[in-house]
């Protein structure tokens, strides 16, 4: 399957897949209107200090730790992608406390969402891997065990 | 063809099913359902009374699962005895099933004390199944007082969901602070306080001594009038199926980390079982949902001929009153590290090199990072600690290591 990945090497550390993200999930088609003055809720986001940086987003892990520990049912895998029924999600964090990686966060309501690779949203493939100016994030297949 | 038998049907059940399924795909699955309901989340009861859920979506699967799965489901009756000899399960109503290995995910069940003239009490509940919940529900109104007997998860969860509801809420707890299974004292304060500015009232240091129809008398002297009455006081894992064919039980079951109990060809999983905390290496009862999954998921894997352990668990629990989450996760031994702003109090708690617990009131992002270095029994001295005090970030960790956890399919 495919997954997003990012090399570290060469982040710039721009934000820019923050604002891809928020924009691809917002449903909105202007950018500015979707983003210009507000608080933003991206599903992907940087990691740095001061010798290194590189964007973190749900690894789509193959034994997800947050699809079996969500108390509401609401985090499943299918065909490998994990999602969340956002509208059985109570916002109980569980699924924060356990994520190895960081991936999840609440939306703007308190509901849980995290990278579902924008194959629902109108960008259609990870808006974070098209809009990266240094292709530091990348989509694509590295080995399965099955 | 094997025949599996799971009794209960919670969320260790379903563990142990989807355990089940991932290797053996034909054989019969029957599942016994004392609850007259398919499989629901039962830590959102709560969130029921709150409407912030209902009876569609409480359900921890589609509707089409028991089929999709090969399951038979029976409802409404309750295993009575495992009998070992003949390889069967005897219900209540005298019928029995066959099984060729067989998983007791029986959970647990409330504590009530035997307080004096608990029986002249008309409105009271405990708050553990959906129907406590519907029962609870159908007997509010807005003027009903409410005393809730327990200021544990369970209690404080409801009184979170009758909250705006009624016209009062009073919990009272023998402990000296409110969550006294996960907080310390501190932080106990903080989330007490928090209740209390949401209009919850509480009586700690005292506990009912005896009821006189809607009126409690506390072990202080004190009276309360009430005119509904949630006893949550704790719960008692369901073992008799085990102690009463000599199984090896404590508080619960005894499993190892394959999920066998000391019983050959029969399992145990979720709320009824100990098993090994990782975090302070001894067996105790660990009743979350994280758990009861994959330790379901564990004896489901190993009775269809598979082999996995679960060798990694943890308490851990992320709770949430009117906004504000405490998260908490291992135990709480060894060296402190505590950072507190305004509005957040962070702990971390260090032993031989390890991280071995924390509690988060507030502030949790990224919080799953502290989870995995207690789980994955992380030696501080590969990760940049200093930097994970002040924030759960990979940053702290080396590089190689974000190679592997990022770099590759995991």
């Amino acid at each position: 399957m495919k997954r997003v990945y990012v090399n570290e090497e060469w982040c710039l550390g721009c934000h820019l897949c923050e604002y891809n993200c928020a924009f691809a999930n917002s449903g909105i088609s202007d950018m500015a209107t979707a983003l210009k003055g507000k608080p933003i809720y991206p599903r992907i986001h940087i990691e740095e200090n001061d010798s290194v940086c590189y964007a973190v987003s749900c690894r789509h892990c193959t034994d997800p730790i947050c699809v079996k520990s969500c108390i509401a049912g609401a985090i499943s895998t299918k065909d490998g992608v994990i999602k969340i029924d956002k509208t059985k999600c109570v916002g109980c964090f569980t699924c924060v406390l356990v994520c190895p990686y960081g991936a999840l966060s609440p939306n703007e309501n308190g509901v849980m969402q995290k990278c579902e690779l924008c194959l629902q949203n109108s960008c259609g493939e990870p808006a974070c891997v098209t809009g990266c100016p240094n292709r530091a994030i990348v989509y694509e297949e590295r080995g399965e065990e099955e | 063809m094997k025949e599996y038998v799971i009794i209960g049907n919670g969320v260790a059940a379903v563990g142990t099913v989807e355990g089940i399924r991932k290797i053996d795909k034909q054989s019969k699955i029957t599942v016994i359902s004392e609850e007259n309901h398919p499989v629901y989340c039962r830590p959102l009861i709560s969130y029921y009374l709150e409407n912030k859920t209902d009876l569609e979506r409480i359900n921890y699967r589609d509707k089409n699962f028991y089929e999709r799965m090969k399951c038979k489901v029976i409802y409404g009756k309750k295993a009575v005895k495992i009998d070992t000899a003949k390889k069967q399960i005897s219900l209540c109503d005298g019928s029995s099933i066959p099984y060729s290995s067989v998983c007791v995910a029986t959970g647990s069940s409330p504590f009530v004390p035997p307080f004096e003239g608990l029986q002249t009490v008309e409105n009271k509940f405990c708050f553990m199944t959906l129907d406590d919940t519907l029962a609870l529900q159908k007997a509010i109104t807005e003027q009903s007082r409410v005393l809730i007997v327990g200021a544990g998860l369970i209690g404080l969860k409801c009184a979170e969901g009758l909250c705006g509801r009624v016209a009062d809420i009073t919990v009272c707890d023998l402990a000296d602070r409110v969550l006294s299974s996960i907080l310390d004292n501190d932080c106990a304060a903080i989330m007490q306080k928090h209740l209390e500015n949401n209009g919850i009232k509480f009586l700690l240091n005292d506990s009912a001594k005896s009821f006189q129809k809607s009126t409690a008398l506390m072990q202080s002297g004190k009276k309360i009038e009430f005119d509904i009455l949630v006893l949550a006081v704790g719960v008692r894992a369901n073992t008799s199926l085990l102690t009463d064919i000599g199984g090896e039980v404590n508080r619960g079951i005894i499993v190892n980390e394959k999920m066998e109990t000391s019983v050959s060809g029969i399992y145990a999983a979720g709320d009824c079982t100990e098993g090994e905390d990782i975090s302070i290496g001894e067996k105790r009862v660990l009743a979350i949902l994280p758990n009861a999954y994959m330790q379901g998921f564990t004896a489901g894997v190993n009775m269809a001929g598979g082999n996995q352990a679960f060798d990694n668990a943890i308490p851990m629990n992320s709770i949430g009153f009117f906004g504000l989450h405490a998260m908490t996760a291992g135990s709480y031994d060894g060296e402190v590290y505590e950072k507190k702003t305004e509005n957040t109090l962070k702990r971390l708690f260090t032993k031989d090199g390890k991280l071995k617990g924390f509690i988060l009131i507030g502030g949790n992002e990224r919080a799953g990072i502290y989870t995995s270095l207690i789980r994955e029994q992380t030696p501080l001295d590969t990760v940049n600690f200093e930097l994970l005090k002040e924030n759960a970030t990979t940053v702290a960790f080396s590089c190689e290591n974000r190679r592997k956890k990022f770099g590759g399919v995991v």
